[in-house]
């Protein structure tokens, strides 16, 4: 995409022209306007409103990929994420919670993708981080503290903010308490341990009621505490917004997760661009190799399943707030193959393709595909030539399956594949290299010749 | 005095003894040879060395270490490297990023400052990469930095395991067949590379290889294994004429008519 070969076809000529230069910008600004126009005039949960939320999408999609200046693309994608979607939300709940939802497996997916796509260790119980998660903050902040030890009461719920961070670390011990039995493990072996663990963490959750109930079983913990409102006065005063303490905590957990994703972002490609990202690829290519350079395989493999154990861990807390309720069936194998979906739909160890896949496995399953089973039942009833056995709603999942299998066939490296970052930093110092050889080998390489440069006098 | 010093080494796979009572000593800054038939043991021997298996008797020191049975990462970081009998390349990797991982340990930026994104990551990521690039440009593959592992010919991928191996700042490299499958031209090429190992570098190389005429233009020590048993030492001349080593390569007839 980011080569500057020349247009072929029409179509790659609409690319080029749309996506720089001053026709780019106006674009993509026109997009947002209408864009804007379109989500804010509708705010009825309909097919339009359905379109216009997955048009808004879509330009969040082409700003990433767009080759404007990155200030230009901050600057609009900010307005579009922290001011349009937010306001929209105030008109329509239902579209900002998909939102935060997908926030949600954003996240999730990024830490999977770290152990999955970074590390190359297949992890079918991932769901089981973010289950420990959600429980943490579950029961510490419900009458269940009351119910385990009569001489224990509930957090108070200002604690949500600390809680977040330890769910962060109780995430990351128990990535290295799964990590540490599994780690002579790998690829099929090393996925069915992990799916027993997350079984077992779900089993936990279902059968811990008894003899202490510490879990409340498979009626789930009910009333989950919310953080307290503490900016509620900052938007009813000073922005004059007239929002009730329900959407108020709609924009509260959106801007949450959506912090949260944003930091989740930069450490994940902090860590992919440094030696332990390196690391991490290198186990996953080739062990023995690895540990020949030196890289210690045990703490290696821990650190993976700790950083991606630990976001799941810290977004559970938020989860188990925003829901209110929890119980087992939340945290089954489906969650987790789900989330797999996600990394591998858009594409493993490629940031922005994970959470593309995160944010399309998310609308798919609440949005689009209930929205086509509804057009679909509504065409039945019109006449339309489809057999009344056939009922739209039973037949979601199928389309979920048959896209899979579609995209596995024809784009089995996902939508957004992995690309090699290319040398920036190092282009414009190479100058002034010393060179041992004293060969001629600056910037432009010269071509490559079969013996090596300064071989010869011996041999 | 000796870098590497093997002593009595011995590794059985169940019945099969792959090396048996081997010692070896290997002089600071010199290229020695590992020779053998097929299945001698050579890369069983190498394998003991850079600790992917353990000795079942024998010590071996490294640079006055012992590390007979030490984790294969920890014999990398104290400066051993090798490269591997079938290319061993992180194929998805580009050349750039192959020779980053051979410079693990020597990249001690902790995670906390990766995280935060401190001054010093971006400081030593750089530094890195200029000397990755200066590894690279040493094998003549600088050009070639931003290309997958995979694409390269296969002459470039010997070349690049070895630039991989050169990025740890090792005081030993053991090079198990760096010649396989290349054309002479390419054999000849690899062989100057090899000398300047040691001659520029001040490396200590040892080698295992078939191709008779590059192991005895170049070492200074070769040691014959055969069924896992060192049978004949010494430099090119003392070899050559050795009727154990000719009655291993070609047949106890032909030992006889040699001699």
């Amino acid at each position: 995409m980011a080569t500057m070969s020349p247009p072929t076809n029409l179509w790659e000529q609409v690319k080029a022209t749309l996506s720089r230069g001053p026709t780019g910008y106006s674009f993509l600004g026109l997009y947002a306007a209408i864009c804007t126009w379109l989500l804010l005039t509708n705010p009825r949960t309909s097919l339009n409103t359905d379109i216009a939320f997955a048009l808004f999408l879509l330009l969040l999609l082409l700003i990433y990929r767009s080759q404007v200046a990155l200030g230009f693309k901050v600057v609009l994608g900010g307005l579009m994420l922290f001011v349009v979607l937010p306001i929209f939300g105030t008109l329509n709940p239902f579209y900002i919670d998909v939102a935060t939802q997908a926030g949600i497996f954003v996240a999730l997916a990024l830490g999977l993708n770290v152990v999955v796509g970074f590390a190359g260790l297949l992890d079918l119980g991932y769901v089981a981080f973010f289950a420990v998660g959600a429980y943490l903050w579950g029961i510490m902040s419900t009458e269940q503290m009351t119910l385990m030890n009569p001489a224990w009461s509930p957090v108070p719920p200002i604690m949500f903010y600390p809680f977040i961070l330890l769910g962060l670390i109780v995430g990351a011990t128990f990535g290295v308490l799964l990590g540490l039995p599994v780690l002579r493990l790998r690829g099929d072996y090393l996925a069915i341990v992990t799916l027993g663990f997350g079984e077992v963490i779900r089993v936990l959750a279902n059968n811990l009621d008894r003899p202490i109930n510490i879990t409340n079983g498979s009626q789930g913990i009910r009333g989950i505490e919310r953080p307290p409102l503490i900016f509620a006065d900052f938007v009813r005063n000073t922005l004059g917004l007239n929002l009730d303490d329900q959407q108020l905590y709609q924009q509260f957990f959106y801007f949450a997760v959506l912090l949260i994703v944003m930091l989740t972002v930069v450490v994940v490609s902090r860590l992919k661009h440094s030696r332990i990202g390196r690391a991490w690829e290198a186990i996953r290519e080739d062990e023995t190799a690895a540990i020949a350079q030196g890289i210690p395989l045990v703490r290696t493999k821990l650190l993976a399943f700790a950083v991606g154990a630990s976001f799941a861990g810290a977004m559970g807390v938020i989860f188990a707030s925003k829901q209110l309720f929890i119980n087992p069936p939340t945290f089954d194998l489906i969650r987790s193959i789900n989330i797999l979906a996600m990394v591998i739909l858009g594409g493993m160890g490629s940031i922005p393709g994970v959470m593309l896949g995160a944010v399309l496995v998310t609308m798919l399953d609440l949005q689009i595909l209930p929205r086509l089973a509804t057009v679909l039942r509504d065409l039945q009833r019109a006449g339309a030539p489809i057999p009344a056995a056939f009922d739209p709603t039973q037949y979601q999942r199928l389309f979920f399956g048959l896209l899979l299998i579609l995209m596995m066939i024809f784009r089995p490296t996902g939508i957004l594949p992995d690309e090699r970052r290319k040398e920036e930093l190092v282009e414009d110092q190479v100058v002034d290299l010393p060179l041992d050889d004293g060969e001629v080998d600056s910037g432009e390489p010269p071509p490559p010749t079969q013996a090596p440069p300064g071989s010869g006098p011996i041999a | 005095m000796a870098l590497l010093e093997a002593t009595n080494v011995t590794k059985t796979f169940g019945g099969l003894t792959a090396v048996n009572d081997v010692t070896l000593m290997i002089e600071k800054g010199s290229i020695a040879s590992v020779i053998g038939p097929n299945g001698a043991g050579k890369t069983t021997f190498f394998n003991m060395l850079t600790g992917i298996y353990k000795p079942d008797k024998g010590a071996i020191l490294f640079d006055g270490t012992s590390i007979a049975g030490m984790r294969s990462d920890r014999i990398a970081a104290l400066g051993m490297r090798r490269t591997f009998q079938n290319i061993r390349l992180f194929n998805n990797m580009t050349v750039l990023e192959n020779v980053l991982v051979g410079m693990h340990t020597r990249l001690h930026i902790p995670f906390w400052q990766i995280i935060a994104s401190a001054p010093g990551v971006r400081r030593e990521e750089t530094k890195a990469r200029d000397e990755a690039r200066e590894r690279l440009a040493y094998v003549g593959l600088d050009a070639k930095r931003e290309e997958l592992a995979k694409n390269l010919p296969y002459g470039d991928q010997r070349r690049l395991e070895i630039a991989r191996a050169l990025a740890g700042d090792p005081k030993l490299i053991l090079l198990d067949e760096p010649t396989a499958g290349m054309n002479p031209q390419e054999t000849d090429a690899a062989t100057g590379l090899i000398r300047r190992l040691r001659d520029d570098l001040g490396l200590t190389v040892v080698l295992i290889e078939h191709d008779m005429r590059l192991v005895m233009s170049i070492s200074e020590r070769i040691s014959v294994l055969d069924y896992g048993t060192k049978i004949a030492e010494g430099d090119a001349h003392t070899i050559r004429s050795n009727p154990r080593v000719i009655e291993a390569y070609l047949g106890k007839g032909a030992a006889g008519a040699a001699a």
